[in-house]
């Protein structure tokens, strides 16, 4: 996938469980990711944030690390 | 196994059925009760006495004209038309006595002397109420002399001026003025039935005709959708299918399940022989109860089409022509390459696409065979880039993921909001039971873009039409709740007992805030506030409020938010748990929620259980005897970027068309190419196919037993009522592929695959064959807490515990309009087209729509300098391509909406790869564009055009 494709994705995925309720938005970033997108999408993610994660949101970038 | 016919009572009773008090009266001797409000005619019926009858029939309301049906009651003057005269108590009616006989034989005198005697070469020769009549009053003559009549088209003067030919547009049934005997019936069932009025008689006594439309109009240029209602209903020859004309009169019939929409009608298949002579909707079918549409009841003529590939195929490359070769060598190819990209690219590298228009039987066994066979969870289903965000928005919110009421509830809803969704051009039958409703005084809402014809159309408007800019739902529908909330509408009885309270209070404090209310998001959604306001109080105020939506709310970066905020709205005013309130999903195709049920998508197996979840792996681990993988597998889109990348290489696809039905079609055409094994099984060569090296033909819903779950859970039968003229029902082509590649199945037939599903998915766990015979369909959950099934959902608490309101921020698109792209297009679907096409584009329902057209708003196309029927080129950031422009204020200005039945049309060429922020569920409905005028297909269309007449070469076969 295009790295804008996913980094878009991503962000959307953020964008949401950050206008929910709590502070635990990177947690559900993570579980959403973890339920919904297959290996090599998540691996694609972690690499792309082990390259400086650009484009992507604060929030997705902590979420990897729960990831 | 034998496949048997539940012997159901057929009869017509004369007049519909009533619920009310008991009422006991006594007809011809015998004692009878029937519920209050019910008809004579019907209460000797159910005594098992038929009185004779012309212009009633159980569909319709009485009408009383044709006077054969008298009858004497005791203590009555007169003689009383038993169809329209109610039982009362202690009532003694006599309907044979020497008085009535004589009325009778009179009436049927008068009618015989107006009709021709050629009832012998006629097409309703024994199918015929008047035939039927005449022999049951015993009439012997006729004493009039032959003179002004209607069937006679020359005298010995000259023609006959009250002679009208036949009338022959519609390109299903005929009307034959000559054998009318203006018993209204037809006009009726149009009104009551099908909601269309677009019949009428004209002029009176003597004069009386029926006519379909205006003055010049004919059958096919009246607003007649054709649904067959009236042909059904009409007594005689009069109206007749001329599939009836041309093969005679069916001798045996077989229930079964429309293969269209979600609505999921039940059907009559009425035959002879293996000759499928006519489709009949069936009154015991409990989505339809005896009504249908144009596809479901007439356009079946695919299923023989010339175009239909009976054998199977393959081929080294794609450049290559089709060779016809055997099964085993086809499977025997297939599997070789199958296994043979697992071993080089490992075991993730191929997946399946499960079909929502095959049964439930084929769909788990298609998923199956990629958990454990593939060993993999790559499977998906077309639901992806449809409701998908249905299962995750109301999986969250209630904890299941299905519309919550039956269809009946509709006549018991006040007021309905109809959101994305076009029920009379995507759900006919649901639409003419809402319109019927509507008729008797419930209000209707209607969110859309477009002015859909429930706006306002013959004897029903909508009282509030909110006419939102494409993509700002999720604004609209927290607006309503931000005045249900700050107007105190809410219902907090409901809220404190069945829901989360303290969420409830930190969404309450989410809608309150003035930047969601009507005012502020007027000028982002173009609604009125004040309109706004006025529906959120109908809905909120005007007793049962039901909600029922489409794919305008679900293909959207926020489909899946939108789903929870109408969830949110349904438990906000009180709305779940009883008749005439819910909230209702329409489905797409029929088999949407059997597929998603059976585990297509990646993630969950059948039930909707996580993959990841030990206990639930170990179910299926146990009987299937492999290992599940624990991690979720490709969505399609997902597939199609992995194979674009080298990681996905091949694919077995059943029964979708994702070439022509997926967004970005140039994106969707490089993944296919990546591809070094595409497995289409399918009825035609699809557009998929032209990217394919396998093709595996497939078998039509007459040729196979199985079962579809259409839109309410309903679970129906599908029977097989000929043999596959492929050779296989396509539940045994995936069985043999899977053994191919070592599985080792042995099912026999579909109703071992049911019970392994129960056995395994406990909202299924009392589904099986012999309950459906029983039944004749039931809803899930069907378990030991309701062996029946379950017809209204969350009754007493929500599936999952406490109902959860959910926070739904809008947020734009990143699809806008802006200089380069400055319309909004917008697709959707119409009566006479199914989806991609490829069955209807087979029929003759092309006569009412033989090309895809783009409606555009006339100051938009007077800008562009645009004319009605002009060829238009409409592009977006992903491609163009060309169509005719249809300019029309259904449209808002900015607004541009076109259909995509039509391969040569592609329009999803236009559509992007931006999809539903939770599920990936493409956004159809909102893509950036500019029209322009053309003058001839795209680049893109010719180069396909030669592409797919190259890759649908077939070699002939060897000797
Ligand atoms: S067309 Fe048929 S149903 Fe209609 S009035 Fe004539 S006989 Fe009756
Ligand atoms: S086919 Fe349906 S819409 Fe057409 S005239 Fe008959 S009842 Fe009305
Ligand atoms: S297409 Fe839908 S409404 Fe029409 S007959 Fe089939 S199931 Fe019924
Ligand atoms: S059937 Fe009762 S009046 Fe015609």
């Amino acid at each position: 996938m295009s790295p804008e494709k996913m980094v878009h994705m991503a962000n959307q995925i953020a964008t949401f469980f950050k206008t929910q309720p709590g502070e635990d938005a990177a947690e559900k970033v993570a579980a959403h990711i973890r339920d919904f997108w297959e290996p090599r999408m998540r691996e694609q993610l972690l690499a792309h944030v082990a390259a400086g994660g650009a484009g992507l949101d604060a929030v997705v970038v902590a979420s990897t690390r729960k990831l | 196994m034998k496949d048997f016919i539940i012997p159901q009572d057929d009869r017509d009773m004369g007049t519909p059925a009533r619920t009310g008090a008991p009422v006991t009266l006594t007809i011809d001797g015998f004692e009878i009760t029937v519920p209050e409000g019910t008809s004579v005619m019907r209460a000797a019926a159910e005594a098992g006495i038929k009185v004779p009858k012309l212009c009633a029939t159980d569909s319709l309301e009485a009408f009383g004209s044709c006077r054969l049906c008298v009858v004497e009651i005791e203590g009555r003057r007169g003689t009383p038309a038993s169809c329209t005269t109610p039982v009362a108590p202690g009532m003694v009616v006599h309907t044979q006595s020497s008085k009535v006989k004589k009325i009778r034989k009179g009436v049927m005198e008068l009618y015989i002397s107006d009709h021709p005697l050629d009832c012998l070469t006629c097409a309703a020769n024994g199918d015929c109420e008047l035939q039927d009549m005449a022999g049951m009053v015993g009439l012997r003559d006729v004493r009039y002399e032959p003179g002004r009549n209607h069937f006679e088209q020359r005298f010995a003067v000259g023609p006959n001026p009250e002679y009208i030919p036949k009338d022959t547009s519609n390109p299903y049934f005929t009307y034959d003025p000559a054998k009318c005997i203006v018993c209204s019936r037809c006009v009726r069932a149009c009104e009551e039935v099908q909601g269309t009025f677009a019949l009428t008689i004209e002029g009176r006594g003597f004069e009386s005709r029926v006519k379909a439309g205006a003055a010049a109009d004919d059958f096919l240029s009246s607003d007649c959708v054709s649904c067959g209602a009236c042909v059904q209903a009409c007594p005689t020859g009069t109206l007749q299918e001329k599939s009836v004309i041309e093969l005679g009169t069916p001798e045996r019939s077989v229930i079964t399940t429309c293969a269209y929409c979600g609505v999921g009608c039940s059907f009559k298949a009425e035959l002879n022989g293996d000759e499928l002579v006519r489709m009949v909707p069936y009154k015991h079918g409990k989505a339809n109860r005896g009504h249908s549409c144009v596809k479901g009841r007439f356009a079946y003529g695919y299923a023989t089409h010339q175009d239909r590939i009976l054998n199977p195929m393959i081929r080294e490359t794609i450049h290559e022509p089709w060779r016809e070769v055997s099964w085993d060598e086809a499977l025997g190819f297939a599997a070789a390459r199958l296994s043979g990209l697992q071993e080089k690219y490992g075991r993730r590298s191929i997946g399946v696409i499960t079909s929502s228009r095959c049964t439930n039987e084929e769909t788990y066994l298609v998923q199956k065979l990629a958990r454990a066979v593939f060993r993999n969870n790559n499977t998906d289903t077309c639901a992806r880039v449809c409701h998908s965000p249905t299962g995750y928005g109301l999986g969250q919110t209630f904890g299941t993921s299905a519309g919550t009421q039956d269809f009946d509830s509709v006549e018991h809803t006040d007021v309905v909001i109809v959101i994305g969704a076009n029920p009379t051009d995507g759900h006919p039958v649901f639409a003419s039971r809402l319109k019927k409703r509507l008729r008797q005084g419930a209000k209707l809402i209607v969110i859309d873009p477009r002015r859909i014809d429930l706006v306002k159309s013959a004897h029903i408007a909508a009282s509030h039409h909110l006419q939102l800019r494409p993509g700002t739902n999720v604004a609209v529908v927290t607006a309503l709740a931000h005045a249900i909330v700050t107007e105190g509408l809410f219902d907090e009885a409901f809220i404190r007992e069945r829901c989360d309270w303290d969420e409830f209070l930190t969404y309450a404090e989410f809608v309150r805030d003035p930047r969601n209310s009507p005012e502020a998001t007027e000028l982002l959604t173009g609604v009125p506030a004040a309109e706004l306001r006025a529906a959120a109080r109908l809905f909120a105020r005007g007793g049962n409020g039901a909600i029922y939506y489409g794919l305008g709310v679900t293909e959207h970066s926020q489909g899946s938010t939108t789903v929870m905020g109408i969830a949110n709205l349904a438990m906000l005013t009180g709305n779940i748990g009883r008749k005439g309130v819910g909230v209702n999903p329409l489905r797409g195709q029929n088999n949407v929620q059997g597929s998603c049920d059976m585990g297509s998508f990646p993630h969950e197996l059948p039930g909707y259980r996580h993959v990841k979840n030990p206990e639930v792996r170990a179910i299926f681990e146990n009987i299937w005897g492999v290992e599940i993988d624990a991690e979720p597998g490709l969505r399609i889109p997902n597939m199609l970027d992995a194979a674009v990348d080298g990681t996905f290489k091949g694919l077995y696809c059943q029964g979708e068309d994702i070439l022509q039905s997926d967004p970005d079609t140039k994106h969707v055409a490089a993944g296919l190419a990546a591809m070094e094994c595409v497995i289409v099984h399918d009825l035609f060569l699809n557009e998929t196919a032209n990217y394919a090296h396998v093709f595996l033909p497939g078998s039509t819903f007459l040729e196979k037993d199985g079962t579809f779950t259409n839109a309410e859970r309903r679970i129906n039968r599908v029977r097989k009522v000929m043999a596959p003229r492929n050779g296989y029902a396509d539940w045994e082509i995936t069985q043999m592929l899977a053994n191919a590649m070592g599985a080792g199945w042995t099912y026999t037939h579909p109703s071992q695959i049911m019970d392994e599903i129960a056995a395994t998915t406990p909202s299924f766990a009392g589904v099986t064959y012999d309950l459906l015979e029983e039944k004749g369909s039931v809803q899930w959950p069907c378990n030991e807490k309701s062996p029946e099934g379950t017809p209204l959902m969350h009754v007493d608490g929500f599936v999952r515990g406490r109902g959860r309101f959910i926070v739904t921020e809008y947020v734009a698109t990143d699809e806008r309009s802006g200089p380069r792209f400055p319309l909004l297009l917008t697709t959707g679907r119409i009566l006479s087209q199914y989806n991609v096409g490829a069955q209807t584009r087979r029929t003759a329902n092309v006569v009412w729509h033989d090309q895809d057209v783009l409606e555009i708003h006339p100051h938009d196309a007077e800008n562009r300098g645009v004319k009605d029927g002009d060829w238009v080129r409409i592009a977006s950031r992903s491609g163009e391509t060309t169509l005719r422009a249809q300019v029309t204020d259904r449209v808002a200005p900015g607004v541009v909406y076109t259909t995509f039945h039509h391969p040569d049309t592609q329009a999803n060429v236009v559509t992007t790869d931006f999809s539903d922020w939770a599920t990936n569920c493409p956004e159809y409905k909102v893509t950036a564009v500019q029209v322009g005028l053309s003058n001839g297909p795209t680049g893109w269309q010719q180069d396909y055009a030669v592409l797919a007449e190259q890759s649908r070469r077939i070699l002939p076969a060897a000797e």
